[in-house]
């Protein structure tokens, strides 16, 4: 029994494996020398995992009782986590070491909040939901204050720490409002609970307190207030880290506590869906427009981000869930490359975060300008590149569960949300003469940010066939 | 090869338009021309080898929706082949003399390039037009006649720089979109009672229609009669009737080779062409008939009053030619739909050289229109003078009556007042065409007399440098005349001979009267082209007996149709003497007032213009019909546009989106900055009213139960 179990969490396991083999290879060898290898080493094993689970698995094996569940769903937010973690690792790696940021521990944290979040997306079990989010936090915790030198990473870890054990707490209260009214901490144990008539206060209760801490991870509002500064005081490339992997994570453990233990409360829960979402949209949109860093501005622009992707998961349905994966690997791929493009920015060697230093930048990198422009327009969800069709199916998907003004309300905010995106392609092609960038001729960056900007592009073709993938990802979750 | 006709124009438009850069100015102006002449040439093949039977020859499927089928398909018949030689023949001509005329333009300056452009035009337009002679639907239809409204446009304002060419580019399309508009609408009827938008499938419903009641606004309406008003609506804008007229006159800002081709020749007689191709409906609306005619006729006077004091020599063939569009809509109006294609293939022969003529006169009198400033100019340009010379001769109709000796003009307008007399027994159309020719008479007399006769007037200097057109002007102009004396005499019989002749010449057959019924003349008489040997048989008896054959087509059989009973083709040979005469008298009239006026006492007109100043200004503002729609129309829109776009879109639309994205979206920005404080208690204080805020209202909605 033992071995079956083993055998479906291989991958997991090798991984962690690999994490502690990869820290004795690093304390015992020339520490930070060996941290370039490692980055790349990591990033491999990662394309590898991803490989291996993308291409072997099938069908729905559960695991340990019903703790852990490796199904269509788990394995479609596994690869897009292990894939965009690999993406990003491999930015990292130039930017860091010209900073002397490069620590041989990075790769490995990164490694572990990677298990940590393939936990996350297999629970079955509140338990193993708090272990898999827990690993992943901390791990994210260290990173965001990588630079133990710079005020303001150190402040952006322990902000974000503190927060995170609140949201922690809030999460734990709710897991133990659960237990106490369904008897268990299983998801399966709990559905059938609260399947059975009208939902019990107290579980209506724990499901709340549970949404909170789970919004919490992916940042939406009112539990949002840790993005801004915790993105604008890390590393970029943490940032980068923080934009992506951690993001798909937190939105499908979401989608699988709902479905998977709330499955029978949906009208409960879409309402706080529905409002989370409403607000992210609105607030992310217009906030962002006072900013004038680039990395606040995408904090802003993920949460609201995050609202759209919201939007699908309130929809409750079969094709909420599959609107909601799309529109989060396309959310990623797009921030991949926007991050690339951001890590690229630099004067005499220093990272600038100004907008305003992108003024006329077209003139001497039209590639890249256009590139940008590609993927700004894909985040405004300017038809007919990608970005557009992520925001069509969610708004299709609210549509098609009657949710009609959260759709129109989606709408009005990406209007506005249009705004801050479209000032950059201004400040880009038609801006005044002023500091002029330089450096950023990183060529992994390069290809990073053509690729995504190409995926936008030629995506609308099929989507790379993602919609399938996604399709049988949410048939599996939602029954 | 009927194809090839229909697209050597389009092809010609496209590369002229898109590849003159390539092939060079010269080249793209040869290219549009040799490719018209072609299209010239086989007209002509197909026009004289036409056996009368209608085929179809299908392009390719067009649209298919719901119960909608749409071949694109060339429908050739008689009609079609009349058509063709017509727009073909006048627009390969036009694109030649276009050569010389467009020379040098003055509107231009020398480094800038127009002529390309101006060809590609003409010949887009050529194709538009083909496009609408050639339709086997009414979509296709439709097509072609929105697309010689858009060259029309585009060949009007082709001065761009002239604001007033804009205004008349814009007059002529918004005018025009007002008969569009009667014609979708005749269009929608159509489809909605009959299912199909095939000419086939319609004009068999022609009889039915007319037991047919069709609710239209609010009111019962007999369906074929709806029908082929709206229809006609459609006619009286492209064809510049009465009411609809107004931008006629005002397209004659555009070139003057555009003004030969489609101001005269080809695109304003779309409506005449329209009417009589869809005469299976028309002949089954006797009331919307009687308003084609009453119209036309109207027309025919109207517009001839009015050109009877114009000074600009353009405006005076324009209101000519809306005159004499008016016969045309008399003669298919009465049901002699062969008629009113006789006056239109010889009209536009020797209106197009009228135009032409004029623009030469212009062209030699660097570019002054005012006839006011013309005389004398006879010796000057001797054979533009010949060329006007037997344009007017055409147009007044000179010949002798009661044999085959005359212009062109003689043979097609007596015919058409000669059914007019027929169809209404001598009512208000035959006398409205018999004055309309009176002052047709006297206002082209009027013409040639201030050109070529009398004292030169004007700028002498211009006088001095009046100079003959270049040969590439001379010869449409030759060609042209040659239409305008025999087109008339050669082709008399095929459109207003016996029923015989008209109906082997259409196509429709025939039988005799009386000694068969219906139904047994139809088997032997199934198609015009098989009774030809049959007449042979006949022999001399034919001359004599000729009239006592009468039209048995079915609806749709032939390019044309006349319902049973209908005989005005048959009467209109019996009319009284003095009926065939009139015409010739009037005409006599017309040119010894004008010779009076204008030769033996030039002051008399001016004498007489302040005698009747109120008549005189009344005609010379054309019955004030622009002022009327400038008032009613014109500026009441002006008023509701501003209003809207002050009030609606400035102060409603932009205020409230301005406000929002200037004020309040910014003022949140503000705030939602200021919430971003840096302080971890303000950011944990957020999270705690947001999971209060949260249980509070799950509490009182969610599973307060």
């Amino acid at each position: 029994m033992i071995q079956a179990d083993l055998t479906i969490i291989l991958p997991e396991i090798l991984l962690s494996l690999y994490a502690m083999a990869a820290l004795l290879f690093g304390v015992y060898t020339g520490k930070d020398k060996v941290a370039p290898l490692l980055t790349w080493t990591t990033a491999g094993a990662f394309v590898l995992v991803a490989a291996w689970i993308g291409l072997n698995g099938e069908g729905t094996n559960v695991a340990f009782g019903g703790m852990f569940h490796d199904d269509a769903f788990a394995r479609f937010a596994k690869v897009t986590i292990l894939l965009s973690a690999a993406a990003v690792l491999l930015m990292s790696q130039d930017y860091m070491e010209r900073r002397g940021l490069l620590r041989f521990e990075y790769p490995i944290l990164v490694s572990l909040s990677v298990v940590g979040m393939m936990v996350m997306v297999s629970a079955g079990d509140l338990m193993a939901l708090y272990m898999g989010l827990e690993l992943q936090s901390l791990a994210l915790y260290v990173i965001a204050s990588l630079r133990r030198d710079s005020l303001k990473s150190t402040e952006a870890g322990l902000k974000y720490f503190i927060l995170g054990a609140l949201s922690s707490g809030l999460l734990l209260y709710g897991a133990s409002l659960v237990y106490g009214y369904a008897g268990t901490t299983l998801f399966s144990g709990i559905i059938a609970a609260a399947g059975e008539g009208q939902m019990s206060l107290g579980l209506l209760f724990g499901l709340v307190f549970v949404m909170s801490g789970l919004a919490f991870k992916v940042s939406a509002v009112p539990f949002h207030m840790w993005t801004p500064d915790v993105y604008e005081g890390s590393p970029t490339p943490v940032t980068a880290f923080f934009a992506t992997a951690p993001k798909m994570a937190a939105m499908a453990l979401f989608a699988r506590v709902l479905h998977d233990a709330f499955g029978g409360a949906t009208a409960d829960w879409q309402q706080i869906l529905a409002l989370l979402s409403v607000l992210s949209m609105f607030l992310g949109a217009i906030a962002a427009i006072g900013q004038r860093n680039i990395k606040r501005l995408m904090a802003f622009s993920s949460i609201a981000h995050m609202g759209y992707a919201l939007m699908g998961l309130a929809a409750g349905t079969v094709f909420g869930v599959q609107a909601m994966l799309v529109y989060m690997a396309i959310y990623v791929t797009m921030n991949v490359g926007t991050f690339a493009f951001i890590l690229s920015m630099e004067k005499d060697g220093q990272p600038v975060t100004d907008i305003a230093a992108l003024n006329m930048y077209a003139k001497r990198e039209p590639g890249r300008a256009l590139a940008m422009l590609i993927l700004l327009f894909s985040l405004a969800g300017v038809p007919p590149l990608v970005g557009f069709f992520g925001k069509f199916y969610v708004l299709r998907a609210a549509y098609d569960a009657g949710l009609a003004w959260l759709a129109i309300a989606g709408v009005i905010a990406s209007v506005i949300g249009a705004f801050y995106y479209l000032r950059i392609v201004y400040f880009m092609y038609f801006g005044d003469e002023g500091e002029e960038l330089d450096g950023g001729k990183s060529p992994v960056l390069w290809a990073f940010l053509m690729a995504s900007a190409a995926a936008m592009l030629f995506g609308v073709v099929n989507l790379f066939g993602i919609e399938g993938a996604a399709a049988a990802a949410a048939a599996t979750l939602v029954n | 090869m009927a194809t090839i006709i229909l697209f050597a124009p389009l092809i010609g438009a496209l590369i002229a338009g898109f590849g003159w850069r390539i092939i060079g100015e010269t080249a793209a102006m040869w290219v549009t021309t040799g490719l018209l002449f072609l299209a010239a040439i086989l007209s002509w093949i197909v026009f004289l080898t036409f056996d009368g039977v209608t085929t179809q020859i299908e392009i390719l499927r067009w649209v298919e929706s719901g119960s909608l089928s749409t071949d694109w398909a060339i429908r050739l018949d008689r009609l079609t082949a009349i058509m063709l030689i017509v727009i073909t023949t006048v627009s390969a001509l036009v694109h030649l003399y276009s050569f010389g005329y467009m020379d040098h333009d003055p509107q231009w300056k020398d480094t800038e390039s127009y002529k390309p452009r101006f060809f590609a035009y003409l010949s887009f337009f050529t194709f538009a037009m083909l496009m609408l002679v050639t339709a086997d639907n009414l979509l296709q239809m439709f097509f072609g006649w929105e697309g010689v409204g858009v060259a029309s446009y585009l060949l009007i304002g082709f001065y761009y720089r002239k604001p007033s060419a804009n205004a008349a580019a814009i007059k002529a399309f918004v005018v025009n979109r007002v008969g569009d508009f009667g014609f979708l609408l005749g269009i929608f009827a159509l489809f909605y009672l009959t299912d199909s938008i095939r000419f086939d499938d319609i004009f068999t419903m022609g009889p039915q229609l007319a037991e047919t009641q069709l609710t239209f606004l609010w009111t019962e309406w007999n369906a074929a009669n709806l029908i082929a008003f709206l229809l006609f609506i459609g006619a009286m804008g492209k064809s510049a009737q009465l009411f609809l007229h107004t931008w006629l006159p005002d397209a004659m800002e555009g070139p003057t080779p555009v003004s030969a081709l489609i101001h005269a020749a080809t695109m304003v007689t779309a409506g005449v062409f329209l009417v009589c191709r869809m005469s299976p409906i028309m002949e089954y609306a006797p009331e919307a008939m009687m308003f084609v005619t009453f119209v036309g006729a109207t027309t025919a006077f109207f517009a001839a009053t009015v050109g009877l004091v114009q000074n600009d020599i353009k405006r005076v063939i324009a209101y000519s030619t809306c005159s004499q569009l008016g016969y045309m809509f008399v003669a298919a109006g009465v049901g002699v739909y062969s008629v009113a294609m006789f006056h239109l293939f010889t009209h536009a022969f020797f209106k197009a050289m009228l135009f032409l003529g004029a623009g030469s006169v212009i062209h030699a009198m660097h570019h002054e229109q005012d006839m006011r400033n013309y005389g004398a100019l006879r010796k000057k340009i001797p054979y533009t003078f010949w060329a006007m010379m037997i344009g007017t001769l055409a147009i007044t109709g000179v010949g002798i009556p009661m044999t085959y000796i005359g212009f062109a003009g003689f043979f097609s307008k007596d015919a058409v007042v000669e059914s007019a007399y027929a169809a209404t027994a001598g009512g208000y159309a035959y006398w409205m065409l018999v004055i309309a020719a009176l002052f047709t008479s006297f206002y082209s007399w009027r013409l040639m007399f201030l050109t070529f006769y009398g004292e030169a007037r004007g700028d002498k200097h211009t006088h001095d440098h009046a100079h003959e057109s270049p040969k590439v002007m001379l010869i449409p102009l030759g060609v042209l005349a040659l239409g305008a004396v025999f087109s008339g005499v050669v082709w008399y019989n095929s459109f207003f001979g016996h029923t015989d002749t008209v109906g082997k010449f259409f196509g429709v057959p025939y039988a005799e009267a009386g000694a068969h019924g219906a139904d047994a003349g139809h088997g032997e008489a199934k198609a015009g082209d098989h009774a030809a040997p049959k007449d042979d048989s006949h022999g001399a008896a034919k001359a004599e007996g000729a009239h006592h054959y009468v039209f048995t087509g079915a609806p749709g059989e032939g390019a044309i149709h006349q319902a049973p009973g209908n005989t005005v083709l048959n009467d209109a040979h019996e009319v009284p003497k003095w009926v065939k005469f009139s015409p010739f008298v009037v005409m006599i009239i017309g040119f010894l007032t004008a010779f009076w006026f204008y030769i033996v006492n030039p002051e008399l007109p001016r004498k007489l213009a302040e005698v009747q100043r109120p008549l005189y200004l009344f005609l010379l503002n054309k019955w004030y019909f622009d002022e009327i729609y400038d008032a009613i129309f014109v500026r009441p829109a002006r008023v509701i546009g501003a209003f809207f776009w002050k009030r609606g879109d400035g102060d409603v639309i932009d205020g409230s989106i301005n406000g929002m994205a200037m004020g309040v979206i910014p003022m949140l920005t503000r705030f939602a900055g200021r919430a971003q404080s840096g302080y971890i208690f303000t950011y944990a204080f957020a999270m705690v009213v947001g999971i209060v805020v949260l249980i509070t209202w799950m509490t009182l909605t969610g599973g307060a139960e």
